[in-house]
């Protein structure tokens, strides 16, 4: 079945089988590996990508449903080749990844967290990033990692255009 | 109020009318499963699963939910109760498909939730999870009262505290009807927990939660502020 999908701001065609999960189409019609396979069936979120701004577990959706919607990919996170995104060097500088199976999964739950949430408190954190599992690094230094992110991520003053929940950042200077 | 099977649960979880009518749903949603999952699981999805311990079947039951089902006769409908038969198990048959959940809105202006539930880790499946809904009329006695527990048995199960309604849900009042309707809750041994520890764990949180929904509902001034 012919599908185009929206990744990473470009689109990309593929034949795919109608029950091949989006995960496998990621991985094997896209060659974007950076989406893990953990679980397969929806627990460890490792698979996590973001569909229209928001974290879902690929191995869960068809890739034939993923038509139409923006599909954002760790690979899609960094400004331009060989560099991080805030929240990906956050994680780097705090050590908060070990074996990195789980932290793409780790930095798109943060990514969208912190998309909504300006300040978020150690609750969101925690929260946001409960469907993912992690089996070395811990949690401590994760959470460490998403509060450093915030913070720098405030300081830049950059707008986030999502939900509205939040107030505008005043405490930048 | 209806609610379409194919609502997403992250957007029932945000909608103010589901937090106005049904706030025991609007109470629950965020121990639904993860944040990812909650942006594709559905409100039917969970229903038509039946997993036991799952908080959705608990509110359908706990308030007595009507499930509205499509079949090749055309559209038909089942309390609750009768829709969950065991774990993972529904009276749904070939050919049947759920298309959306009516739950009941209380005409009353104070009413409150209570929630709590124990899983190893947050959002984990729970072993024992209790969801109570009460209605307070303007001296603070007790006009309607709803009670459930989740994880306890092969399926969510509404208890008869019925006895409650015209006290002011006194510790007393409470602790007494909760003891005599969960005494004799049909709860399963597992790998996770004894079905002794289950029956008392549902004993504690039915009083808990039916204290948090007093509290909850008191909080609203005889105007309603909901």
């Amino acid at each position: 079945m012919k599908v185009d999908l929206r990744i990473n701001g470009a689109v990309r065609s593929a034949d795919i089988e109608p029950r091949k999960t989006l995960l496998d189409a990621l991985r094997e019609n896209f060659l974007l590996n950076g989406t893990h396979a953990g679980c397969e069936h929806g627990v460890c979120g490792a698979c996590t990508v973001l569909v229209d701004g928001e974290p879902v577990r690929s191995c869960l959706m068809f890739a034939v449903q993923a038509d139409g919607y923006e599909i954002t990919t760790i690979e899609g996170l960094a400004p331009a080749p060989g560099e991080l995104s805030v929240i990906q060097d956050a994680f780097c500088e705090t050590h908060g990844l070990q074996c990195g199976y789980c932290t793409p999964g780790m930095i798109l739950s943060a990514h969208a967290l912190l998309q909504h949430t300006v300040t978020p408190t150690r609750d969101d954190i925690v929260e946001a990033i409960s469907g993912n599992i992690c089996r070395c690094t811990g949690y401590g230094q994760i959470i460490e990692a998403v509060e450093f992110a915030a913070d720098r991520l405030r300081k830049a003053n950059t707008p986030r255009p999502h939900h509205g929940a939040d107030k505008p950042v005043v405490e930048a200077k | 109020m209806i609610v379409g099977a194919t609502t997403r649960q992250a957007q029932a979880e945000r909608d103010p009318v589901i937090r106005a009518s049904v706030p025991m749903l609007a109470r629950v949603l965020p121990w639904v499963g993860h944040p990812p999952t909650r942006n594709r699981g559905t409100v039917g999805g969970s229903i038509a699963n039946a997993d036991p311990s799952a908080e959705i079947p608990l509110v359908a039951v706990t308030l007595g939910a009507d499930i509205l089902l499509a079949t090749t006769d055309g559209p038909t409908s089942m309390p609750a109760d009768d829709f969950f038969i065991g774990p993972m198990l529904t009276t749904i048959g070939q050919g049947e498909c759920v298309s959306a959940i009516r739950f009941p809105v209380w005409p009353h202006q104070r009413i409150g939730v209570g929630f709590f539930e124990i899983s190893a880790r947050r959002s984990d499946f729970a072993f024992v999870a209790a969801a109570a809904q009460v209605a307070l009329d303007d001296a603070g006695r007790c006009l309607e009262v709803a009670l459930g527990v989740g994880g306890v048995g092969d399926r969510p199960l509404r208890l008869d505290v019925s006895s409650l309604v015209g006290t002011e849900l006194d510790a007393t009042s409470v602790a007494a009807a909760v003891n005599a309707a969960a005494g004799e809750l049909d709860a399963t041994s597992d790998l996770h927990a004894s079905a002794a520890y289950r029956r008392r764990v549902a004993s504690v949180l039915c009083i808990r939660a039916l204290e948090q929904a007093r509290v909850d509902a008191s909080a609203k001034s005889r105007e309603g502020a909901r």
